[in-house]
């Protein structure tokens, strides 16, 4: 099918068939990186500014090669260093920039909801790279994908999602796609970091590793955030990673040997991975780095590439 | 940008299968006489029905000369030249040899403004340096908004701008025909 928002802001609200499109677009650009020249002129003259409020490497980066392969102009704008550091608002300096014309401004923002309140404001298309512990859809894509060249197909497929649920967009994210693709999601952790509405959207809830990786196709282990320390929710580091790391032992003895092993990155190496693991040959986290590119063309193409959503071309 | 064309009818049939496979047979035999042989060259088919036909000159090069020669896909929706390309889902490109320093034989079933082959040319040119590339078409119907010019033609039908020309293919539609169709209209 077409594609005719203006936006992308969650997972949430997008229908299965949204989700295969650019699940699928994204599979047809993949083709570019592997070229000697990796520049197609889909998006010349387009101009797409990121705007980030919080760190990011291999978000930012990939809209940033994304975009310049598809021959957009790509403007980076970080909040240190720029009028946001004196005190301008977030909406005054989205306005400002909005000013100047983008076609697609792609925001990440530790507040929740941010870039819905920018797709309100501006007329251009926005793209969430990340909302406070909302939702981060292209990285739920380009899970997806990574899922679907390994395993061939969605229906019927079962991830354990492993960690800091309750502080993750990136499990949102996945679980509403995995969801509306009919896979069965179990979602594990210490109880202080399981949210209520993991059981409201149809996951299943663990609160044992072993339990949780049994017979499941994918594991997804999540970054520890080590804020949640200090804020009480885990006793140390330690117990953490004693009682929810994932290790070589643990998965030969509990896990499927055909297990795909998953993390949106930053690794904690030695917390909620064991080095092995994090490089052996179950993992794919360099995968989901690469698809990264490939799912941010599609998702900037089918935004910007043209507005005619009925227009069937021919 | 274009609308919605309306609802079409048959017209008049231009190609029947045997006469569809008798045109391929003779671009095959040319491909070979004007490039002295099937040394170095290569196909590269439009999808959809161009990728079908490029096989299938393959093939009947292959029957003449022994050579098997390798047949690519292009998709040239990144690089068209209007904007309605949402809704022309990106299919992906797959040339899985070198086209550098080859004889491309660009391939697509019915050449119209040449625009389409505008793009593909463009997107080769991308993918590498080639020898030289030929530009092989099932129907040539006129019409032409570009300085392009196919090197092998399966056959010229004049048309009106209001006419469509549909390629009918055994792979994708059941049956090898060519007709044209029209509007309808009372």
């Amino acid at each position: 099918m077409g594609w005719t928002r203006k936006d992308l802001l969650t997972i949430r609200e997008l229908e299965a068939a949204e989700i295969l499109t650019l699940v699928d677009t994204a599979a047809s650009l993949q083709e570019i990186a592997t070229r000697e020249i990796k520049k197609v002129p889909a998006l010349r003259g387009k101009t797409v500014v990121n705007l980030f409020y919080e760190n990011s490497t291999r978000t930012r980066t990939s809209f940033e090669i994304a975009g310049k392969w598809l021959s957009a102009d790509v403007i980076n704008f970080s909040a240190t260093g720029s009028s946001a550091a004196k005190g301008e608002s977030f909406v005054d300096t989205a306005r400002n920039i909005a000013a100047m014309s983008p076609d697609v401004v792609v925001v990440r923002h530790s507040s929740s909801g941010a870039p819905a309140l920018l797709a309100r404001e501006l007329s251009c298309s926005i793209v969430n790279a990340g909302d406070g512990a909302h939702e981060h859809p292209t990285q739920a894509l380009l899970d997806l994908l990574t899922i679907r060249e390994k395993k061939g197909h969605f229906e019927g497929l079962s991830v354990a999602i492993v960690g800091d649920i309750a502080h993750s967009r990136v499990a949102r994210s996945n679980i509403h796609g995995m969801k509306k693709l009919g896979m069965t999601v179990t979602v594990a952790g210490p109880p202080t970091l399981i949210p209520p509405y993991a059981q409201e959207l149809g996951c299943k809830v663990s609160y044992r590793l072993e339990d949780a990786i049994r017979d499941v196709d994918v594991i997804m282990m999540l970054r520890l955030q080590q804020e949640r320390m200090h804020a009480g929710l885990i006793p140390s580091l330690r117990e953490y990673s004693r009682y929810w790391g994932l290790t070589l032992d643990r998965l030969a003895a509990h896990a499927r040997p055909d297990v795909l092993i998953m993390h949106p990155g930053p690794v904690n190496r030695g917390v909620e991975l064991s080095p092995e693991v994090a490089d052996g040959p179950y993992s794919v986290i360099l995968d989901q780095v690469s698809k990264g590119v490939a799912v941010r063309m599609a998702v900037l193409l089918l935004l910007a590439g043209g507005r005619s959503g009925e227009a069937q071309a021919q | 940008m274009t609308a919605r064309p309306p609802r079409l009818r048959e017209k008049a049939e231009v190609l029947d299968a045997s006469a569809l496979d008798r045109a391929l047979t003779r671009i095959a035999h040319e491909i070979l006489e004007k490039n002295g042989g099937a040394k170095d060259v290569t196909f590269v088919g439009l999808r959809t029905r161009g990728v079908t036909l490029a096989q299938r000159l393959a093939a009947k090069i292959a029957a003449i000369d022994g050579a098997s020669l390798p047949v690519g896909t292009l998709d040239i929706t990144l690089y068209r030249d209007d904007l309605d390309m949402i809704g022309a889902v990106v299919r992906a490109t797959d040339i899985p040899f070198s086209i550098k320093d080859k004889t491309v034989v660009l391939v697509d079933d019915v050449l119209f403004t040449g625009r389409t082959i505008r793009a593909a040319l463009d997107a080769l040119i991308d993918l590498g340096r080639p020898k030289m590339i030929q530009l092989a078409i099932l129907v040539d119907r006129g019409h032409r908004e570009l300085p392009i010019r196919p090197d092998y033609i399966g056959k010229n039908l004049p048309t009106s701008r209001r006419e469509a020309v549909a390629v009918r293919l055994t792979e994708h539609d059941g049956e090898d025909r060519v007709v044209i169709e029209e509007p309808e209209e009372a």
